[in-house]
C-alpha cells in the first residue's frame, strides 16, 4: 500500500491536494471565463477596479487571505453563517473551505492567461463571425475557445500547480486535519517540524517533480503550438 | 432594390453622417480617401457599430432605426474585411462550411461559390499557407456562402500586390455578371471604379459628396473626380468586329465606333471603355492628315476651370455620350470654343477596362 516508502497519512494528504487542485482548476476554467472576456472586451471605467481586486490574491501575503477567509467562512462569518443556517456545518476547517480558499487564492493564476487570449483573439473574429450569421455565443464556442486552447491550457496548468503549492491560506482556513483538511504541503511542513528529514525529502521531492513535469508539459505545448500560429 | 443609410457615428477624431438612399445595382463604388469613413459606413450597414445611431433598411426592411438595432448575425448582408480574415483555426473548407451552415436560406450553392472563386484546389489547405490573394478569395466564397442579399466589400485588393489584384479581379467581375446580388465596394483607387463600377457614392470627411451612377459622377465639373490628374469618362459598348489586318477591334458605342488593339472576346461581347480626359482634343474642321484614327463630330456643352491654372476642362456631347477634355486655356481662347458650338474631338487612346 506505500511502496515508495511514504510516512503514513502522506498518501492521503497527496490525494487531498490533487482531489483540491483538479476541482479548484475545472471551477476556475469555468467561473473566470466570462469574467476574463468582461474585462478584456469592456471599456468600463469599473475595469481598472475589478482587475485590481482579481490581482490581489497574487500580491496579498496568504496568511492575510487566510485570516479574512476565516473570519467568512468561520460559523460567524456570512459564508460560514449561511452555511449553517442551511443545516449544513460552517466553512471552516471542511474540505469545502479549501476548495473556496482556492478557487480565490489561485484566481489570477487563470484570470490573467484567459484575458490576455481573449485580447490577443479579439472582438474582431467576433466581428466576422457574427457577419456570417453566428450569434454572440455561437461566435463564442465555435471561434474564441478554439482559439484561445493555449491561454486554457496555460490557465489549468498555472492553477492546479499552484493550488498543489497552496499552504498559507489552507493552514489558516484548514487546520491540519489528516484525512480530511491536511494536503501535500501542509504534511510537508509537518515532518520537518518533527525533524522527519527523510519522508520530508520524499514529499517535497514529489511536488517538485510533479510541478516540473506539469510547467514542461506547458511550455513544450506551447511551443508546438506557436509554430502553427494564430494570424488573424 | 432601395437602401437607406441615416447614420450618425461619432469618435474622438472622426465623424461620420450620412443620410443615403440609394438604388444598389451591380456594383456600387464607395469612393475617398482614407479616413473618410468608407469603412465606417459598410461596418454602419452591417450593423457592426453598435454606437452608431441612424436608421437604416434595405427594400423597407428596417435593420435600424430609433427603437431598434438588428444585431450583425440576424442582417442578410455578407460583408468581407481588407484583411480577410478567415478562421485559422479552420481549414478554407472549414472556413467555407461555417458560413454555409449558418445560412437561413439557399442559393449560392457550394460549389458554385467554389467554382466562381476558383479555390477548388485550396479547400483542404491549412489557411495561414495561403497568398494573399487566395486569402481573399475564399473570404468572399465565404461571404457568399451567408447567401446575403447585399454583399459588401471593404478594399478587398488594398492589401495585396499587384499579381494577387490581377488574380481577383476577374472573379470579381464575373460575380458582377453571373450573379444579381448588388454590391457595395469600398475603394480609394479611381482604376478599380472605373473598372467595374456602375453606381458610386463619393466620400470626403464623412459626409457624403455625391451619389448616383457612375457615368454622371464622373463628368460633374463640381465634383473633385473630374478634375483628377486622370480624370475620364466610361463609355459602354460592343465589340462590332475584328479587323484582322491591322489587329484591331472595332467597337461600337451608340452608333460610333471606336478602334482599339485586337481583343481575344469574339464580336458582341459588351465591353466598357474608359477614355480619358487628357486623351481628347478638339478640331474645327474633320481632320485629314491625322495619326489618330478615332475622330467623332461632337458638340460643346460646356467650359470649366480646371485643377491647374493654365488648363481647362472642355465637356463634349458625341454621339450621344459625354466626353471631357482637357485642353489648355490658351487654345480654348485661339479656336473661340464656346458652349453649342460644333467641333471634332480626337480621341488619341482608349482602354478597355475588362
Amino acid at each position: 500500500m506505500n511502496p515508495l516508502g511514504y510516512a503514513a497519512g502522506d498518501l492521503t494528504a497527496l490525494l487531498t491536494s490533487f482531489r483540491l487542485a483538479l476541482l479548484s482548476t475545472a471551477l476556475l476554467l469555468v467561473l473566470c471565463t466570462p469574467l476574463a472576456w468582461w474585462l478584456a472586451t469592456t471599456r468600463s471605467r469599473f475595469k481598472p477596479w475589478i482587475e485590481t481586486i482579481a490581482t490581489m490574491p497574487l500580491v496579498l501575503p496568504p496568511t492575510v487571505l487566510g485570516f479574512y477567509l476565516l473570519w467568512v467562512l468561520g460559523p460567524n462569518g456570512w459564508l460560514g453563517g449561511l452555511s449553517v443556517a442551511m443545516g449544513g456545518a460552517p466553512l471552516a476547517f471542511t474540505f469545502t473551505g479549501l476548495v473556496i480558499g482556492s478557487l480565490i487564492y489561485s484566481l489570477p493564476f487563470v484570470l490573467q492567461p484567459l484575458q490576455s487570449s481573449f485580447q490577443a483573439t479579439g472582438t474582431r473574429v467576433i466581428e466576422v463571425a457574427s457577419t456570417l450569421r453566428a450569434s454572440p455565443l455561437d461566435a463564442f464556442f465555435r471561434v474564441v475557445l478554439p482559439l484561445s486552447r493555449r491561454g486554457y491550457l496555460s490557465a489549468a496548468v498555472l492553477a492546479f500547480a499552484h493550488t498543489l503549492g497552496e499552504f498559507g491560506v489552507i493552514l489558516m482556513i484548514g487546520g491540519n486535519i489528516p484525512g480530511r483538511t491536511q494536503v501535500a504541503s501542509i504534511a510537508l511542513f509537518n515532518h520537518v517540524e518533527s525533524l522527519d528529514y527523510a519522508a520530508a525529502h520524499r514529499l517535497a521531492l514529489t511536488l517538485l517533480l510533479l510541478c516540473f513535469a506539469l510547467l514542461l508539459t506547458l511550455y513544450l505545448c506551447n511551443r508546438r503550438e506557436r509554430s502553427v500560429g494564430v494570424a488573424l | 432594390m432601395s437602401l437607406t443609410v441615416r447614420t450618425a457615428v461619432r469618435y474622438a477624431d472622426f465623424s461620420l453622417e450620412t443620410d443615403l438612399t440609394i438604388a444598389p445595382r451591380g456594383i456600387t463604388a464607395v469612393y475617398g480617401h482614407s479616413g473618410s469613413g468608407k469603412s465606417t459606413l459598410l461596418r454602419c450597414i452591417a450593423g457592426l457599430e453598435r454606437g452608431a445611431r441612424g436608421a437604416i433598411s434595405l427594400n423597407g426592411d428596417c435593420w435600424q432605426d430609433a427603437t431598434r438595432f438588428v444585431p450583425a448575425h440576424r442582417r442578410p448582408v455578407g460583408l468581407v474585411f481588407q484583411d480577410a480574415r478567415l478562421f485559422p483555426h479552420l481549414t478554407v473548407c472549414g472556413n467555407l462550411l461555417f458560413a454555409l451552415r449558418r445560412a437561413t436560406s439557399t442559393g449560392i450553392g457550394f460549389d458554385d461559390a467554389v467554382s466562381m472563386l476558383g479555390v477548388g484546389a485550396l479547400l483542404d489547405r491549412a489557411v495561414d499557407t495561403l497568398s494573399g490573394g487566395q486569402r481573399q478569395r475564399v473570404a468572399i466564397a465565404r461571404a457568399l456562402l451567408t447567401q446575403p442579399r447585399l454583399l459588401l466589400l471593404d478594399e478587398p485588393l488594398a492589401n495585396l500586390d499587384l499579381d494577387s489584384r490581377a488574380e481577383i479581379l476577374p472573379h470579381l467581375e464575373r460575380l458582377h455578371a453571373e450573379l444579381a446580388m448588388p454590391m457595395i465596394y469600398v475603394t480609394h483607387q479611381l482604376a478599380e471604379v472605373m473598372r467595374f463600377a456602375d453606381e458610386l457614392v463619393l466620400l470626403r470627411s464623412g459626409r457624403v459628396l455625391a451619389a448616383g451612377a457612375l457615368a454622371e459622377l464622373l463628368v460633374r465639373p463640381d465634383l473633385p473626380l473630374a478634375h483628377l490628374a486622370d480624370a475620364g469618362v466610361i463609355l459602354h459598348g460592343r465589340i462590332a468586329a475584328h479587323d484582322d489586318e491591322w489587329q484591331l477591334s472595332l467597337i461600337e458605342v451608340a452608333g460610333s465606333r471606336f478602334a482599339v488593339a485586337r481583343r481575344p472576346q469574339p464580336p458582341g461581347t459588351a465591353v466598357r471603355l474608359r477614355v480619358d480626359a487628357r486623351d481628347v482634343s478638339i478640331t474645327l474642321e474633320h481632320p485629314v492628315h491625322t495619326s489618330i484614327s478615332n475622330i467623332l463630330p461632337a458638340r460643346i456643352l460646356d467650359i470649366h476651370d480646371d485643377r491647374e491654372a493654365a488648363q481647362q476642362l472642355v465637356r463634349l456631347e458625341a454621339a450621344g455620350q459625354r466626353l471631357l477634355a482637357r485642353l489648355t486655356r490658351r487654345s480654348v481662347a485661339q479656336l473661340t470654343l464656346v458652349p453649342g458650338k460644333a467641333v471634332f474631338a480626337q480621341v488619341k487612346s482608349v482602354a478597355l477596362t475588362n
